[in-house]
């Protein structure tokens, strides 16, 4: 059992956990992911890791609320477990094998869609305490959305901020403020929504910049066993959990893989109606 | 004097009512039953089925305590041989082996010796006294078997016997591996027979931790250095799907067998409790002959859909158990044999509205012996169906080869052992992860077999 050592409400809709997990914070690193169990009839829901201290062997997920299973994780409180944690699991980010020296002064722009800026922290901050140059965008259709500009702040030279309503920051998609950025980076890691990152990436290949995403595919097991997760990768099926989760933006068939998030959407209405959850879309 | 009479049937949930069921579909023997059967024994004093036992069960010596009524001591014969004889009574392919090569199966039945070792061990099972399990006194030296499959499972009962300080390794929520994701419960039970026998294990002082994926959360170079392991055992079988590798194989609608049999097993996504989804389709087609592609089928089948199983050969090459074959058929499932799929068919949405397959013939013998399946050139027709399972076989996960240096793979990935030691000092290795996908069976005799082989090398060194 996973203990939960600290809850944080961060808007509405998405909750800070900090989470006993000791195996995970020895070995998690940017760019990998869980696969949690809330409860013992619950799913193996895969989250991006947020953060992790391995002095004290807690790990952080940030979990919006989307249906019944992350409703399930968010119900929980201080004190209470999670049934199972399981990873950290896929690939580590591409720039953990750059050596240090050469990451100095390196210009990387990263892209968070909502609460894709979770993942895209850890990443920003490993980059940043090695002289990388970074640059954030965190966009949401509003500001109850848009979540750690505080901790952002810290770990990049600059941060901007969108939404589709201009409820918080200037009012526009991500896309834009990519646009008006331009090409100087050397490379562009997008996180968030399917549809965001095929936009991030269009945009990108206007840009003529290099851009890395994370497939937030469906998934079962997460450890390569049940192919849930594949995708179409320069016309190869990987696997999101195992080959990734990070491919090169411009390899990835992103109509296929919104297509196939969309496998059991009629039985996640049904389960969301039975739990009393309603969600806009 | 053995008894010349017809093999004694066992009893079996009826056709159409477990069609609509998760329940066990074979009831298995009673006493008098078994008794009436082992009588058929002709106590061979060359018993051929004993050599085809991956595992060498003393067959005629247990059958022959059963026939006495001495069931106790059948168990206790079966288990100097075997750790898991429930389990094995139901899923070995018995035709291939000690039944195939009993001498009565020459002009009539064999005896049935897979039924008798399934009564054997649940009938000590519900009879055993409530004892409060000793633990034995531990040596103290500690070995690290990774995942908790067939092999490892064997491979720890051993060790633990012999007095180590046995932890197991999971990388899923609860340990079993294809026992507990991948075989359903109509052909083994899990809460009556799977967690029965992990139970077992638990009592003799094994130790198994869940949710730890090794190679990701924790190296075995840090199991031996940081955390004291002397010995590994690596269990982790063959675990990635194979995909068909025609037109439309990621349409909405196309799964492994892996995924479809995990949802339904390990997420119980056929009971209303669960919250995991599975997908339900009025028409369901299943590529494949094996086992797991019966199971997809058979699961299909009791989640309501009609289903159709293609296979490219014809009935004789099927390589699935015959009884899963025959009890396949009577629930109604549809095969098409010397039959292949070249695509998938979508409609315009991406979601999955057929499979066109073409027809085959067998030709020249191929490496393997069985005579290859050839294409009929303009022989393309289309099944009609909304999910096809894909049940082609599985290969290796490279993880472990990739994270622990010096660990030698062939091109396939499959770990290379001598006498299942790897070429990684101290660390040991046996299942399908060294022979790519095989039986419960063998990856059993494979486990004991490093177990030995450990022990040997831990008393040496």
């Amino acid at each position: 059992m996973f203990k939960i050592v600290d809850k944080q409400q961060l808007t509405p809709l998405i909750y800070s956990l900090w989470v006993e997990a000791p195996r995970i914070a020895q070995s998690a690193k940017p760019g990998q992911f869980l696969i949690v169990r809330p409860s013992d009839n619950g799913e193996r829901v895969p989250l991006t890791i947020c953060d992790y201290n391995p002095d004290n062997g807690t790990v952080r997920i940030v979990v919006q609320i989307a249906g019944v299973s992350s409703n399930k994780i968010c119900n929980l409180n201080v004190g209470d477990c999670l049934t199972d944690v399981a990873g950290p699991l896929g690939k580590p980010s591409d720039f953990m094998e750059i050596p240090e020296e050469e990451l100095k002064g390196k210009r990387y722009l990263f892209v968070a869609g909502g609460v894709g800026a979770a993942p895209v922290y850890p990443q920003a901050k490993y980059l940043h305490e090695r002289g990388a140059k970074v640059d954030v965008i965190i966009g949401a259709r509003n500001k109850d959305l848009i979540i750690m500009e505080d901790e952002m702040r810290k770990v990049c030279s600059n941060l901007y901020i969108c939404t589709d309503d201009g409820s918080k920051g200037e009012k526009g998609v991500v896309t834009l403020l990519m646009e008006r950025l331009g090409n100087k980076y050397d490379m562009c890691v997008a996180i968030g929504p399917m549809i965001m990152m095929k936009f991030a990436t269009l945009m990108a290949k206007k840009l003529e910049l290099p851009i890395t995403v994370s497939l937030n595919t469906l998934m079962v097991d997460g450890t390569g066993m049940c192919g849930a997760c594949r995708v179409s990768v320069a016309g190869k099926t990987m696997f999101a959990c195992v080959d990734g989760p990070e491919f090169n933006g411009y390899d990835v068939d992103f109509d296929e893989a919104l297509r196939r998030q969309t496998l059991y959407r009629k039985e996640e209405q049904q389960a969301n109606a039975a739990a009393g959850l309603e969600f806009k879309r | 004097m053995a008894n010349k009479i017809d093999r004694v049937p066992v009893r079996e949930q009826d056709p159409k009512v477990r069609a609509a069921n998760f329940e066990e579909v074979c009831y298995g023997y009673d006493a008098e039953e078994a008794k009436l059967e082992a009588s058929r024994c002709l106590n061979c004093k060359k018993p051929r089925c004993v050599e085809a036992c991956p595992v060498g069960i003393q067959i005629p010596a247990f059958i022959h305590q059963v026939m006495d009524e001495d069931f106790r001591a059948a168990y206790d014969t079966i288990s100097q041989d075997s750790s898991l004889p429930a389990i094995c009574g139901r899923v070995c392919p018995q035709e291939t082996q000690c039944e195939g090569s009993c001498i009565l199966g020459v002009k009539g039945q064999p005896v049935s010796i897979g039924k008798l070792e399934r009564f054997v061990a649940d009938y000590n099972q519900q009879h055993e006294e409530k004892v409060q399990p000793v633990q034995k006194e531990t040596s103290g030296v500690k070995v690290a078997i990774v995942g908790s499959g067939p092999a490892g499972l064997a491979c720890a009962s051993d060790l633990a016997k012999l007095g180590y300080s046995v932890t197991i390794f999971e990388s899923l929520h609860k340990p079993g591996g294809v026992l507990t994701y991948g075989i359903p419960e109509f052909r083994l039970p899990k809460k009556a027979v799977v967690e029965k026998e992990l139970q077992k294990l638990l009592d003799i002082g094994i130790k198994i931790e869940t949710d730890v994926f090794v190679g990701r959360t924790v190296t075995i170079d840090d199991l031996m250095d940081k955390e004291g392991f002397k010995a590994v055992f690596v269990g982790t079988g063959a675990g990635l799907p194979l995909f068909l590798g025609i037109p439309g194989e990621n349409l909405n609608g196309v799964f492994s067998a892996n995924e479809y049999l995990t949802r339904n097993n390990l997420m119980q996504a056929f009971s209303k409790e669960s919250d995991t989804p599975i997908f339900r389709a009025r028409k369901v087609c299943v590529v494949g002959g094996g086992n797991v592609a019966m199971d997809a089928a058979r699961t299909a089948l009791r989640l309501g859909s009609e289903v159709t199983i293609v296979y490219r050969r014809s009935e004789k090459e099927l390589p699935a158990r015959a009884e899963e074959v025959h009890h396949a058929k009577e629930e109604g499932i549809n095969f098409q044999l010397l039959t292949n799929p070249v695509e998938v068919l979508g409609d315009e949405n991406g979601w999955v509205r057929g499979i066109r397959c073409i027809r085959m013939e067998l030709g020249e013998p191929d490496e393997s012996g069985r005579r290859s399946p050839v294409p009929i050139p303009g022989s393309e027709f289309d099944i009609e169906a909304e999910a096809l399972i894909v049940a082609l076989g599985t290969k290796i996960n490279r993880l472990i080869a990739d994270t622990t240096p010096g660990l030698e793979t062939d091109r396939k990935g499959r770990l290379l052992t001598t006498e299942t030691a790897t070429s990684r000092k101290g660390v040991f290795a046996g299942g399908d992860v060294v022979t790519g996908a095989a039986t419960v069976i063998l990856a059993m005799g494979e486990g004991r077999k490093a177990a030995a082989a450990i022990h040997n090398y831990l008393t040496e060194s």
